[in-house]
């Protein structure tokens, strides 16, 4: 079982910041009474449904619509010809339509919506629209997208982005050069709880309300209103219990099509999507390919790196761009690195639309650079663990992007507490099945199995870059020693709303803290998203409730004639510092009620330049794992034994939640490492379905040996760090070179599979 | 989609009437849409995840893959019948208190196969926990949390 170094379970007399404090809607939830936007129902409401396209790239001749329109129990079906507002949507670009009109550009792309009284009487309405369509060769090769003789699949043209990194002296050729291909496979997000919505429409027609699951909630306004052609007021959103988000959840699926339903039938909607739409009705991680070479001295310290990247965006724009930027900038990964020469691609092509994932960008950066130093150890002739100290960034040191990193940086730390993390026990002489590579198939026999160590170490971007004037809104009520929270910030399970509360009884001394209901009637609390919200947000509700600490020292001051600046919060009382009076926050202001809102905005960023020269990130998080795994290098199977991990956190505000996203994170690179992959051919996706599409299960998960760096940064409001993405990036690459180890194989892509150890 | 069909199930002690029910409704879906019990989620439509397991006569099983009308006569129970007075069970304590809840999306169906479990085994192994919960997907805990919770449980009961 998992053993924690840090103290990880501490409760205290009172939940504030720094203690494990419990989740509020922990009860509703194990009672199933918590209510997913799934499980929203409404008087008179009626099911919506999509219909996609089969083919990954075709022109459309006709759609006919009379037959579905013809089945009982059938009131709506909407084409492109009946969007009010603007044909497209998008984070960035705006550059996918709502309905396709000429041409289809991936499978799976919308083509009409209906609303029916029942979701088999969609289904059958679906089946019932024909669509007469003239397929075409997809585009599905990104390196194609690149070539300006291959006809553009979109009037935008094949290349989202194109940027280039230039740094130091290019010129400079190292003693030892190692260069390498990597490639990274499409993973899902898969999040448990499927895209749903109810839209319900206004009595006289002129808006709409919109309870959503989704990571963002004003985006998705803005991007709704567009397309409904209405004043931004007249739709409003409110948060549906969301079940996991992972980056899945920031573009736009069902919002759109469930808002014009609802407007054209006058009725409730509901809308959710089957497991096997999900995996056609959302972004995935980019697919990508990596080839860098490093030159370091002979003693291992690296001099320069030359990067040439590209990311198959898909489709359609989403995130592409942003997420490019996020890998060429952290090619370099966690280490110095005088000079480099990187290109970076993002296309177009006619695959799954890619957008934000857990990692956004740094994971495919982080494959490439830890599988190198790995490489560049053995020519050095320098352990895995050296070469990577030899190499750690330090805070003041200088990127590729010629920004400085004024983060803490306690990189050498996360590598030496890692590495004294105890090893886990060898595999049993007579091991129990489910202990070996393959557990339950029963196939592995013990003397095939072969145990490897592997690293790796990573770098992570926290919070939006280039530039982006990124922001997140809270208020704060305090009346009779109850504090009331108010935010836009999507709780998607990541556990603001534990957080939230700490904060307030930490600042005012209270213990009561209520939460309303997040929706649009406050200002924006930006995306869930980039390990921003605990910074964002967290920062927004620390400002807020001191704007009222300040009104509240200022009451008490003037009743009791003491100057404000002498009173301090201790405990659950309002001290006079320098005099004798004590009074519990309660009693202080009897029926007095304070309200403030506060707007949180990190330090501006700044623009790349043609050169990829500029500070355009706002802080780095970093982390190191290291993976023990058992190989049966006769039949490729892998068990992930262990994963010892030590993350730069900053300041463990709850730490149970902490490592709750270390457990969950690491799960979800042990995934992409050696199980998880969108499987496309052809711009076909093969395994929309988890039949076919595996996630870690209880018997996948490794035992997670753990230590936390607290170094609170000075430049974040609680010197807290964003703790979600980190857990997830470098332990791919650990896992990947841990299997190096066993096998001798030369791994070059992940998700590892059987064929590439055993073949 | 109305077919006239009516019949009963006996969910949480309680007979429901299932009325205008198209034949082909899971179990799942009557549970939740006609009956008022959306405990249970549906995540998978293949039995593959786990979230919307039930009890059914005692024994666990995915309730998107049974045919609601094949569950007539049979005795089922779902989270809503598992703290019926409103009161938390052991196990579902011990998930708050552990922090094996995040989203919570697979937290109902992993109760009710927890409880499964300890109901026919009441001093699990560790791996015979893991292996009876592998058919309850959690995307965000990587399980670790919902381990120690199960593992709290069975040094509680057999205290």
């Amino acid at each position: 079982m998992t053993m924690g170094m840090a103290s990880s379970n501490i409760r205290t007399r009172r939940d504030v910041l720094g203690a494990s404090a419990l989740r509020p809607d922990g009860s509703a939830k194990v009672k199933g009474e918590f209510s997913f936007s799934s499980d929203l129902w409404s008087d008179g409401m009626l099911w919506g449904a999509t219909l996609r396209s089969p083919h990954p790239h075709a022109r459309i001749i006709n759609i006919d619509t009379s037959a579905a329109y013809a089945i009982d129990g059938v009131r709506c079906v909407l084409t492109a010809d009946d969007v009010p507002g603007v044909l497209t949507y998008g984070l960035i670009e705006q550059d996918q339509p709502v309905f396709a009109k000429d041409v289809v550009r991936y499978m799976g792309e919308p083509i009409a919506a209906v609303a029916a009284d029942h979701p088999e009487t969609c289904r059958r309405a679906l089946a019932a629209i024909v669509v007469e369509y003239d397929v075409l060769e997809p585009l599905t090769n990104p390196e194609r997208s690149l070539d300006t003789a291959v006809p553009a699949i979109h009037p935008n043209g094949n290349v989202f982005r194109h940027q280039r990194i230039v740094h130091g002296d290019t010129s400079v050729v190292g003693d030892v050069i190692v260069e390498g291909d990597y490639e990274i496979g499409m993973q899902d997000q898969a999040f448990l709880g499927l895209e749903a919505a109810m839209a319900i429409p206004d009595a006289d027609g002129s808006g709409v309300e919109l309870h959503i699951a989704t990571q963002w909630l004003h985006e998705d306004q803005k991007q709704i209103a567009a397309c409904l052609g209405l004043p931004i007021e007249r739709v409003r959103l409110v948060l549906g219990g969301v079940g996991g988000a992972f980056g899945a959840r920031e573009d736009i699926s069902l919002q759109v099509h469930s808002c014009l339903l609802a407007l054209a039938t006058s009725r409730p909607i509901k809308m959710q999507y089957s497991r096997e739409e999900s995996f056609f009705g959302h972004v995935h991680r980019h697919p990508a390919r990596v080839n860098i070479r490093h030159h370091a001295t002979k003693d291992g310290t690296i001099v320069k790196i030359e990067a040439r990247m590209i990311f198959d965006g898909g489709a359609y724009a989403s995130t592409s761009s942003a997420v490019l930027i996020n890998g060429i900038t952290h090619i370099q990964g966690p280490y110095r690195c005088p000079s480099a020469v990187v290109d970076g691609f993002a296309v177009r092509t006619n695959n799954p639309p890619c957008g934000a994932m857990r990692g956004f960008g740094v994971v495919q950066a982080c494959y490439a650079h830890e599988s190198q130093m790995d490489r560049l150890a053995e020519a050095c002739g320098l352990s895995h663990v050296e070469i990577r100290l030899r190499n750690a960034m330090k805070t003041g040191d200088t990127l590729i992007t010629g920004q400085p990193v004024e983060s803490v940086a306690p990189v050498e730390r996360c590598i030496r507490e890692t590495d004294a993390l105890p090893l886990p026990p060898p595999l049993p002489v007579t091991p129990n099945a489910l202990q070996l590579p393959g557990g339950t198939g029963l196939t592995s026999r013990p003397e095939n199995i072969r145990r490897g160590i592997g690293w790796g170490v990573s770098i992570k971007n926290i919070m939006y870059s280039e530039g982006f004037d990124d922001y997140s809104t809270a208020r704060c009520t305090l009346q009779d020693g109850i504090v009331t929270l108010k935010f836009a910030t999507s709780e998607v399970g990541q556990g603001f709303v534990t957080l939230a509360p700490q904060i307030a009884r930490s600042v005012l001394g209270v213990d009561t803290v209520d939460i309303e209901q997040m929706d649009t009637t406050i200002g924006s609390a930006g995306s869930t998203s980039a390990s921003r919200q605990t910074w964002m947000s967290g920062g927004a509700v620390d400002g807020a409730c001191r704007l009222v600490r300040e009104r509240l020292f200022e009451h008490v001051g003037k009743t009791n004639g003491i100057d404000p600046l002498r009173l301090i919060i201790d405990d659950n009382e309002i001290v006079d510092t320098m005099g004798s009076l004590r009074l519990n926050v309660s009693d202080a202001a009897p029926g007095v009620r304070f309200e403030e809102t506060f707007e949180h905005h990190h330090r501006p960023t700044e623009d790349l330049d043609e050169d990829g020269q500029g500070n355009c990130h706002v802080a780095f998080a970093f982390v190191a794992h290291r993976a023990v795994v058992d190989v049966d290098v006769e039949l490729g199977l892998v068990k992930v034994v262990q994963v010892a991990t030590a993350q730069d956190v900053g300041r463990a505000l709850n730490p149970l939640s902490v490592q709750g996203q270390l457990e969950g994170g690491i799960a979800q690179g042990l995934g992409l490492a050696v199980m998880e992959e969108v499987i496309v051919q052809d711009g076909r996706v093969r395994n929309p379905s988890f039949t076919d599409y595996l996630l870690p299960t209880a018997l996948d998960a490794p035992d997670v040996v753990y230590s936390l760096i607290e170094e609170p940064d000075p430049q974040a409001p609680l010197g807290a760090k964003g703790v979600g993405e980190p857990p997830c990036i470098s332990v791919t690459p650990a896992i990947a070179s841990a299997i190096r180890q066993a096998t001798g194989r030369d791994i070059r892509r992940v998700p590892v599979r059987p064929q590439d150890i055993c073949l | 989609m109305s077919e006239d069909q009516m019949y009963s199930l006996s969910v949480n002690g309680k007979v429901h009437e299932v009325r205008d029910s198209w034949v082909g409704e899971s179990l799942l879906y009557v549970l939740r849409e006609r009956l008022g019990l959306p405990g249970a989620k549906g995540a998978c439509e293949q039995g593959e995840c786990g979230s919307c397991t039930v009890m059914l006569d005692g024994a666990a099983v995915c309730s998107c893959l049974v045919l609601a009308a094949s569950a007539v006569g049979s005795d089922i129970v779902t989270v809503e019948g598992l703290s019926p007075d409103g009161q938390l069970t052991d196990v579902q304590e011990s998930f708050i208190q552990h922090g094996a809840v995040q989203c919570g999306f697979c937290t109902p169906g992993l109760i009710v196969a927890i409880h499964n479990l300890l109901d026919e085994n009441p001093r699990p192994t560790e791996l015979q926990v893991k292996e009876a919960i592998s058919g309850n997907i959690c995307r965000c805990t990587g399980y670790g949390r919902i381990f120690a919770a199960v593992q709290d449980v069975i040094e509680t009961r057999g205290a």
